[in-house]
C-alpha cells in the first residue's frame, strides 16, 4: 500500500502547533494541560509515523514511553492544580507570579 | 666551608621570621637577644670565613654555594646561588659586623619603644637583603636584595609611623629611589638581551669579547647601572631623599643610611666594573657626578642645624668621593673609603644619637653645647668619628682612604685636575663643617639638660667603632710612606689594578696639600666658632650672606626645583582631569550591567505565557537558520 | 488507506481546534476524547494496531477521566465558562496565534523540501513490539516505572489537604516558641518537658 509520510508529519506539525497556541492562549490552568496533553500526543504521532516509514519497532516503543510519561505528568500537574485552586482560589496563571524578579521592591528597602 | 655560606644570610631571616611571627607575646630581652644574636652569629662565621679566605684563598677566588634553582626557562635561569669573592667579603664584613654592633646598641636605644619587635624585625630583614645583595651570584638575585633593602628602609623610615612627617619622608625615599631602581631593571633587561646571561662570573667573561669598548650599547647598559646607583646611594640629582630618611631612628640610620644601604650603589658599580670600564662616558659621568655631589652635599652640610641633617649630607658627599673614585679607575680606594666610612659614620650617628636620647630628642645643634666634660665616653668617641670625618692627617682612618681618593683624582687614568679642585675643596669644607659640629655641640655653655646617660649597652660598641675608626686606615698606607697595601692587594683578587697616567706630579704634594687643607678648615671652624664669634655675626646682617645661608640649608633648593618641575605640573595634570576620564570606562562597564539588569528584569516577569513565547520565538529563530542558513 | 487517513486527519485537526476554543473545561475534554480517537485511527491507517489501541485505553480512557474528575472536584461550571469568555480576547490570542503559524510554516516548509515521496507500508505488530520494548529497551522501561511511581508519590503527596501551607523550618521555629512560652509556666513544665517535635 502506498503511504506518504510528509502527510502524517504535517498533520502532526498542525496537531502540535495548536496545542502550542492553546498554551499560548488560555489563562486556564486545565487548558494550559490539555494542550500540553494534545503536543506530546502529536508528538507521539510523529514518531509512530517515523516508525511505520522504516518498518522499525521503535518509534511505537517511543510512544509508549511518552504515555507513560504523559500520564505521570497528569497526574502531577492535576495535583498541583487542587493544591493551586485551594490555596489561591483560583486557575490564572497570570494570578501565578511568585517566581517574578522583585530587584525593584527589595531597592526600595 | 661552602656550607657556612648560606648561614650568613640564613640567620637575621631566621630572626626576621621568629620575630615577626611570635614577636608580639615575646619579652623585651628575648627579642633583643634574638635580634642582635642573629647578627652577631652571622658577623663571627664572617670573620671565620674571612680567616679561611685569607689564609687559603679557594680556586677562582671565590667560595660558591648553590642552594636551589629560582626559576629556569629555555634561555634564561637564576638560581639561589650565593658567592663570596673578594669584594663581597668587604662587604659582609661590614654589614654584619658593624650591623652587630648597631644592633646591640639598639637593644639600649630602643628599650623604651612600644614596637621593639617589629623594629628588630625590619632590621634583621634588612641585614639579609643587604646580604643577599652583596652575595648574590646572578643580577636578578642582587635585584631582590637590592628591592628587599629599599622596602626595610622605608619600613624603617617610617618606623615611628604616628607622626606624618615620618610617613612622608619614608615615601619620599621609596619614590626617588623607585627612579633609580627602575633604570637599573631597564638596564638589566638590556644587558640580558645583549648576553643572554645574568650570572655575573659569566658576564665578567663575556663583556669584553661581545661589546666594543664606547659602543652605545655598553654605554646605555653602563648609565642605566649608574642611575640605579645614583638612587640608591642618593647621588645627584637623586639626593633629596636622604636628608629626609633622618626621620628614622638613629641606629637605623646609622646601619642603613650610612654604613650599609647607601653604599649599594657602589658595590654595584665595582661589580660591574667590566661594563663600566667599556665605557668612557659612564666613567667619566661617575667620576662628575660623584664630583659634583660631594661639593653640593657639601655645601649643604655647612647650613644645617639639625645634628642628623648634617651628618646626612656628609654621607652623600663622602659616598660622592667613593664615585669619583671609582669613575677615576681608582677601584680600590672606591671601596676602601666605603670601608672606613662605614665605621666612622657608623659611629657619628650613633654618637649623635646617644646625644639626641640625652637631651630629651633635640636635634639643633645650636641647643646643645657643653656637652664636653658631662659625656665624655660620647665626646672621645665622637671626636674620633668627626676626625676621621674630617680626614686629620696620619692619626684618623679616613686620611688614608681620603688621601688616595684625592691623588687618584689627579693622577689616576681617568682623572684631571678639575675633579681634583673639586675634591679638594670639598676636604676643605667637609673639615670646617666637621669643626662646626664639635665645637657647636660639645664646647660652650651648656643649653640643655641631660636626661638619661647611655648606658654600657650603647657605649662599649661606640668604644669599639671610635677605635676602629683610627686604626681600620692602618692596612692601607701611602705607597711613599709605608709599604703597606693589606686592603687593595685583598680586593684586588677581584677588581682591575688602578692604572696611573704618565707625567703625574709627585704623590707627596698631594698629601702635604691635603693635609694642609684639612688643617686650614678646621682651622677656619675653629675661628668663626669658637675664637672670634663676631665674624659670624657681621655675616647673619648680610642679606647676602644669609640668603646664601638659606640656599644651602635648603640643600640647593633641590626639594623646591622637583616641586615646581615634576610636582606641580603633576597637581595641575591631576586637577583638570578631575572627573577621571580613564575612569568613565570602568563606571560605564558597571552602568551598562546595571541597565541591562533592569532592561531583563522586565523579562522575568513570572507570566508562564511570556516564557512559553520566549521559548517559541527561539524555535522560529532555530528554524529559520535552517531554511535560510 | 489513504481516504481513512485523510479522513480522520482531518476530523483529529477540526476536534483539536475545537479544544483549544471552547469555554467551558468539560466540553473541551470530550472534543479532546474524539480527537485522540481520530489520532488513534490514524495509527491504525499506519499500521500500528497496538498503539492505536493503547491511545485510546490510557489517553482518551484513564488520563481523559482523570481531568474530568478534577474539573467536577474543583467545581468549573458555568461561572468559568463566563470568565473563560472574558479572557479569551482577540487581543489575547491573536499575537500567539501569529507566531504559532509563522512556526508552522517553517516546520511544513521544511517538510516539503526535504521530502522523498511516498515509501511503501510496512506492518509492524505487537509482538515486534513487545520483543524490542523488553529486549534493547528494558533498561527504558524499567526508568519509566521509576517515573510512574514517583508521579504517584508526588501527586499523592502535593493533593494532601493541609490547612496551613508553612515549610517545615518555619513550622519548627513556631512550636518552639509555642513551647518556650509554655515553659514559663511553671504548673505546665512536666508535661512540656517529654514533648518533643514531630513533623
Amino acid at each position: 500500500m502506498p503511504f506518504n509520510p510528509q502527510a502524517v508529519l504535517i498533520v502532526a506539525a498542525i496537531l502540535f502547533v495548536l496545542g502550542l497556541v492553546g498554551v499560548l492562549t488560555r489563562k486556564n490552568i486545565i487548558f494550559i494541560l490539555v494542550s500540553v496533553e494534545i503536543m506530546l500526543n502529536a508528538a507521539g504521532l510523529a514518531f509512530v509515523a517515523a516508525g511505520a516509514r522504516w518498518g522499525q519497532p521503535d518509534g511505537q516503543v517511543m510512544f509508549l514511553f511518552i504515555l507513560a510519561m504523559a500520564a505521570s505528568e497528569v497526574s502531577v500537574g492535576l495535583a498541583l492544580v487542587m493544591q493551586t485552586h485551594r490555596q489561591h482560589k483560583t486557575l490564572d496563571v497570570q494570578e501565578l507570579r511568585e517566581l517574578r524578579d522583585k530587584t525593584e521592591e527589595y531597592s526600595s528597602i | 666551608m661552602n656550607n657556612l655560606l648560606a648561614l650568613i644570610p640564613a640567620l637575621p631571616l631566621a630572626g626576621f621570621l621568629i620575630l615577626s611571627l611570635t614577636g608580639r607575646h615575646l619579652p623585651k630581652s628575648i627579642i633583643a637577644g634574638i635580634g642582635a644574636g642573629s647578627v652577631s652569629a652571622a658577623a663571627l662565621i664572617t670573620i671565620f670565613i674571612g680567616m679561611q679566605f685569607l689564609q687559603s684563598p679557594p680556586t677562582g677566588n671565590a667560595y660558591t654555594q648553590t642552594l636551589w634553582q629560582w626559576m629556569q626557562t629555555e634561555n634564561f635561569s637564576a638560581g639561589i646561588d650565593l658567592r663570596m669573592d673578594a669584594l663581597t667579603l668587604v662587604f659582609v664584613f661590614i654589614i654584619t659586623f658593624v650591623g652587630a654592633l648597631i644592633h646591640i646598641y639598639s637593644t639600649a636605644f630602643m628599650r623604651h619603644d612600644r614596637d621593639y619587635a617589629r623594629f628588630f624585625a625590619s632590621m634583621n630583614l634588612f641585614v639579609c637583603s643587604m646580604l643577599l645583595l652583596v652575595m648574590a651570584d646572578n643580577l636578578v638575585l642582587m635585584y631582590l636584595g637590592w628591592e628587599g633593602v629599599g622596602l626595610c628602609s622605608f619600613l624603617l623610615i617610617g618606623f615611628w609611623y604616628e607622626t606624618p612627617a615620618n610617613v612622608a619622608a619614608a615615601n619620599k625615599a621609596f619614590y626617588i629611589t623607585r627612579i633609580g631602581d627602575t633604570a637599573m631593571a631597564i638596564g638589566l633587561f638590556l644587558l640580558f638581551r645583549e648576553l643572554g646571561t645574568l650570572n655575573i662570573p659569566e658576564i665578567m667573561t663575556q663583556a669584553p669579547a661581545h661589546f666594543q669598548p664606547g659602543a652605545s650599547n655598553v654605554t646605555w647598559i653602563a648609565l642605566l647601572l649608574l642611575a640605579g646607583g645614583m638612587g640608591k646611594s642618593a647621588q645627584l640629582p637623586l639626593q633629596t631623599w636622604l636628608p629626609d630618611a633622618m626621620a628614622g631612628p638613629s641606629p637605623v640610620s646609622a646601619l642603613i643610611h650610612a654604613a650599609t644601604m647607601v653604599t649599594a650603589g657602589v658595590y654595584l658599580i665595582a661589580r660591574m666594573h667590566v661594563v663600566f670600564q667599556l665605557s668612557p662616558v659612564a666613567m667619566a659621568a661617575t667620576a662628575a657626578i660623584g664630583a659634583i655631589t660631594l661639593f653640593v652635599a657639601g655645601c649643604s652640610a655647612m647650613a644645617q642645624t639639625d645634628i642628623k641633617r648634617i651628618l646626612a649630607y656628609s654621607t652623600i658627599s663622602q659616598i660622592g668621593y667613593m664615585f669619583l673614585a671609582l669613575g677615576v679607575g681608582a677601584w680600590s680606594a672606591g671601596i676602601f673609603h666605603f670601608f672606613t666610612h662605614a665605621f666612622f659614620k657608623a659611629l657619628l650617628f650613633l654618637a649623635a644619637g646617644a646625644v639626641i636620647e640625652s637631651l630629651h630628642h633635640e636635634h639643633n645643634i645650636f641647643r646643645m653645647g657643653g656637652l664636653k666634660d658631662r659625656m665624655p665616653v660620647v665626646f672621645w668617641t665622637f671626636l674620633a668619628g668627626a676626625a676621621a670625618l674630617a680626614a686629620l692627617p696620619l692619626i684618623s682612618a679616613g686620611f688614608y682612604s681620603k688621601d688616595q681618593i684625592l691623588w687618584y683624582a689627579w693622577s689616576a687614568q681617568n682623572g684631571n685636575p678639575m675633579l681634583w679642585l673639586v675634591a679638594i675643596a670639598g676636604a676643605l669644607i667637609t673639615a670646617f663643617y666637621t669643626t662646626r659640629l664639635m665645637i657647636v655641640v660639645f664646647w660652650g655653655d651648656m643649653k640643655t639638660h641631660i636626661g638619661e646617660r647611655p648606658g654600657k649597652a650603647m657605649t662599649i660598641p661606640l668604644m669599639i667603632l671610635a677605635v676602629l675608626s683610627i686604626v681600620a686606615g692602618f692596612i692601607e698606607w701611602p705607597h711613599n710612606l709605608v709599604h703597606l697595601s693589606l686592603f687593595s692587594d685583598l680586593v684586588q683578587r677581584y677588581l682591575p689594578e688602578t692604572l696611573l697616567q704618565e707625567g703625574h706630579p709627585p704623590e707627596i704634594i698631594f698629601q702635604l696639600v691635603a693635609a694642609a687643607v684639612t688643617l686650614l678648615g678646621v682651622y677656619a671652624g675653629y675661628v668663626l666658632y669658637y675664637k672670634n664669634t663676631s665674624i659670624l655675626e657681621q655675616w647673619k646682617a648680610s642679606p647676602a650672606m644669609l640668603s646664601l645661608r638659606n640656599f644651602f640649608y635648603k640643600g640647593w633648593g633641590f626639594d623646591d626645583l622637583y616641586d615646581t618641575v615634576f610636582v606641580r605640573p603633576f597637581y595641575f595634570l591631576t586637577r583638570i582631569n578631575k572627573s577621571d576620564v580613564f575612569d568613565l570606562l570602568n563606571k560605564g562597564i558597571a552602568t551598562t550591567s546595571q541597565r541591562l539588569n533592569e532592561w531583563f528584569s522586565f523579562s522575568q516577569n513570572g507570566s508562564l505565557r511570556w516564557y512559553v513565547v520566549g521559548v517559541l520565538i527561539g524555535i522560529i529563530f532555530v528554524l529559520g537558520l535552517q531554511i535560510w542558513g | 488507506m489513504n481516504v481513512l487517513f485523510y479522513l480522520s486527519s482531518a476530523i483529529a485537526i477540526a476536534a483539536t481546534i475545537m479544544v483549544i476554543t471552547r469555554y467551558k473545561p468539560i466540553h473541551a475534554l470530550l472534543y479532546l476524547v474524539v480527537s485522540f480517537m481520530a489520532v488513534a485511527m490514524i495509527f491504525l491507517s499506519l499500521g500500528a494496531p497496538f498503539v492505536a489501541v493503547l491511545e485510546i485505553i490510557l489517553y482518551a480512557g484513564a488520563i481523559i477521566v482523570l481531568m474530568i474528575f478534577v474539573v467536577m472536584m474543583l467545581n468549573l461550571g458555568s461561572e468559568t465558562a463566563q470568565q473563560e469568555k472574558e479572557w479569551l480576547l482577540p487581543k489575547v490570542w491573536l499575537g500567539p496565534s501569529i507566531l504559532s503559524l509563522v512556526l508552522l510554516g517553517e516546520i511544513i516548509y521544511l517538510l516539503l523540501r526535504s521530502g522523498t515521496g511516498n515509501a511503501s507500508f510496512i506492518f509492524i505488530d505487537s509482538k515486534k513490539v513487545a520483543l524490542s520494548l523488553y529486549g534493547e529497551y528494558i533498561i527504558a522501561v524499567e526508568l519509566t516505572g521509576f517515573l510512574l511511581m514517583a508521579g504517584i508519590v508526588g501527586a499523592a503527596h502535593i493533593g494532601k489537604h493541609k490547612k496551613k501551607h508553612l515549610h517545615r523550618f518555619l513550622q519548627e521555629e513556631e512550636v518552639s516558641t509555642k513551647i518556650e512560652v509554655r515553659s514559663t509556666k511553671p504548673e505546665d513544665e512536666k508535661q512540656t518537658k517529654p514533648v518533643a517535635y514531630k513533623p
